[in-house]
């Protein structure tokens, strides 16, 4: 992965937080006489959830940055991600149905890019996030010439 | 050449017998709603009914417009179908793609002499779209459709358009040619009563009484046999009461549970078609006759639910590309033997399996009788601790609702008391757990109410999955899951050793995982 994409990573988490945090503030806001919930409970909630986003928003990026990896030889492609549950794919490159690259209008800021690569399977999707444009351009042409280069169907 | 032939080959028609079927379909399938108008008459005024039989009407008339829209074709290279009334749609599939053909017909189907035809593709998205269905032509017609499509196609390549415009030469589904691999025996029949195929026939009664009712305001509480029975039923003792609810409705069940296995899978037979294609036929009354190209079976999958289990049935069904995998007994089209003697799916198996080029030769045990290897003491603990986790969960919930919110205490005492059926099921489903890499087949086999082993083609593994979770990393375990184009899309082995899970495939797929090995766990032993 980029080293960008802990960023990216933080500010998506921060801009999900920032919307729940102002859906409280509009509740706060036209609750003002307290009949659903005393001001002082509803700033409790808001502490709350600002502690929960701050931690959330510095430690995930993180963390996610430690235990995702990626790698692609010339026979395969190989990701591990995720924390409790922890997964690994692998999928060889003849098998290789469609590579697609996707950039969120986030990951544009960040000039950053995901990579999907599916095989004939509907269970094994190889998704690498958070790659660098230029990256992410070659891992892409690289797989493609690859994948097409082989013969038959990859079923 | 080809040019000449596409504009010569004409869009062609369905059947205009469809015509008569579409009333008659739709009338039966609204047959509550027009039930209940009988009963009912028209003395309870409204007007309902009026809409309902406006409804009938118009679901006819559009039944009947999808004959004067729907054409199709078959020309050297696609087969192709328009339909739509209003978007028009032309589904186009090149022939070499097909991969499996499905006729099925209906008694009404039967009684004018149709078919229903569908093509499989090896797409395998939920989606129905590319789907290429035809409803319906004539049985001859249909024949002839699916000797066209799959018999001429592994020979008449692209490359050969002549070929295939001659196929008109070639004699249809000479029946001399194909060899019997398996046909229903009478005495099968008595695997019937423990598909519990019945649980859904009681369903269906349920789900017509209930429209019957709400459609025709027939209040049951006035019929006079069912006051009768609902009196004499009361002046029983409880333990009785339940008694005979249990009695009623297992022979409810098994009554039904057989007739829908003669129904289903009467004149059963798997027949091998020496272009290399298997063909299912089955059905009492709706025969369905499915064809499966040898060259996309992948494996097979060997099912044995407890109750079949219990008096040693299993059934067996393909893991190809191009057909979903089968869900329940009797839909899906990948089946290839219904709940049958465990002997009998063990020998069709083994006749219906690819051999695989370089293992080595029937004197190694086939993939559906090999040894499994068991996951060893830690997926045991992990079945005991998983079993008695979500019983506790049950437990505490019924608990604490007795507390509270004054639950009859009979719920949790019940629940408690069935401590030891949670573990009789974890030693079974530990039992069940097991893995083989026999003869070029990667075999797993898992679960308990419904034990499935599965045997997929290492040629077919088109990935790998290793998932740990937190707990499973604690106890040394992972899930591994060869991913595959046919059947299932991926097969798991559960609750594995890692050290195993990765020799295993590093076997399977020799030389996928090594250059990973290394660097993506300290498990450098294995690489």
């Amino acid at each position: 992965m980029s080293r960008t994409a802990v960023w990216y990573w933080a500010a998506r988490a921060a801009i999900g937080w920032l919307i729940i945090l102002a859906a409280q503030v509009v509740w706060l806001v036209t609750d003002g006489d307290g009949t659903g919930l005393p001001v002082a409970g509803h700033v409790a909630v808001l502490v709350v959830t600002a502690v929960v986003a701050v931690a959330h928003v510095t430690v995930m990026p993180q963390w996610r940055y430690r235990v995702h990896r990626w790698e692609a030889t010339s026979a395969a492609v190989f990701t591990q991600s995720g924390w409790f549950k922890q997964e690994w794919r692998i999928a060889p490159i003849s098998r290789i149905q469609t590579v697609d690259s996707e950039r969120g209008p986030l990951e544009q800021l960040f000039r950053l890019a995901d990579v999907t690569v599916t095989t004939a399977s509907a269970a094994g999707p190889i998704k690498i996030g958070g790659l660098d444009r230029d990256t992410a351009q070659r891992l892409v042409a690289e797989l493609t010439a690859t994948a097409q280069a082989t013969a038959g169907d990859a079923t | 050449m080809i040019d000449v032939v596409e504009a010569t080959l004409t869009w062609r028609r369905l059947s205009p017998r469809m015509l008569v079927i579409h009333p008659v379909q739709e009338v039966v399938r609204a047959a509550p709603a027009l039930l209940g108008l009988l009963i009912a008459g028209s003395s309870s005024g409204g007007k309902g009914h009026l809409w309902s039989l406006a409804g009938v009407g118009l679901m006819v008339v559009l039944g009947m417009l999808r004959w004067f829209t729907t054409t199709y074709r078959v020309t050297p290279e696609h087969v192709q179908v328009r339909r739509g009334l209003v978007t028009r749609k032309v589904v186009t599939v090149p022939r070499d793609r097909v991969r499996t053909v499905d006729v099925t017909s209906h008694v009404l189907h039967r009684v004018l002499g149709l078919a229903r035809v569908e093509v499989g593709t090896g797409t395998s998205d939920r989606r129905n779209e590319g789907r290429l269905k035809l409803d319906a032509l004539s049985a001859a017609e249909a024949a002839r459709l699916r000797v066209e499509l799959l018999h001429r196609s592994p020979s008449a390549a692209p490359a050969a358009p002549a070929a295939a415009s001659a196929a008109p030469a070639v004699p249809y589904g000479a029946p001399a040619a194909e060899a019997e691999l398996a046909r229903m025996r009478p005495e099968w029949v008595r695997f019937g009563p423990f598909t519990m195929s019945g649980l859904v026939t009681v369903g269906v009664v349920a789900g017509f009484v209930s429209r019957l009712v709400s459609e025709g305001n027939v209040d049951l509480g006035r019929v006079g046999p069912v006051q009768e029975t609902w009196r004499w039923f009361r002046e029983m003792s409880l333990p009785l009461e339940i008694a005979t609810v249990v009695l009623v409705l297992v022979v409810f069940v098994s009554v039904a549970s057989t007739l829908g296995y003669v129904l289903a899978f009467g004149h059963f037979r798997l027949t091998r078609h020496p272009e290399g294609t298997l063909h299912v036929t089955r059905g009492l009354l709706t025969r369905r006759a499915t064809t499966i190209e040898e060259r996309r079976l992948r494996g097979v999958e060997v099912t044995e639910p407890l109750l079949l289990r219990a008096v040693r049935g299993a059934r067996l069904s393909a893991v190809t590309t191009g057909l979903r995998a089968a869900q329940g007994a009797q839909r899906g089209g990948s089946l290839l033997l219904p709940p049958a003697p465990r002997a009998e799916a063990v020998s069709v198996a083994r006749l219906v399996l690819p051999r695989v080029p370089g293992a080595p030769s029937a004197s190694e045990a086939s993939p559906v009788t090999a040894r499994l290897t068991p996951h060893g003491p830690a997926a045991l603990r992990r079945r005991f601790t998983r079993a008695y986790g979500v019983h506790a969960l049950v437990l505490a919930a019924l608990l604490a609702l007795w507390w509270w919110a004054g639950l009859p205490s009979w719920t949790w005492l019940t629940v408690a008391a069935l401590l030891p059926l949670t573990a009789l099921l974890a030693a079974d489903r530990y039992r069940s757990l097991g893995h083989a890499l026999t003869s070029g087949y990667l075999v797993t086999r898992w679960g308990s109410f419904s034990r499935r082993r599965a045997a997929l083609e290492c040629d077919g593994v088109i990935g790998w999955n290793i998932e740990r979770s937190f707990f499973q990393r604690r106890a040394g375990l992972a899930t591994l899951t060869a991913t595959t184009a046919a059947g299932k899309q991926g097969y798991q082995v559960r609750d594995v050793e890692l050290v195993e899970a990765l020799r295993l495939a590093t076997a399977a797929t020799p030389g996928l995982l090594d250059p990973f090995l290394v660097e993506a766990r300290p498990v450098s032993s294995v690489g």
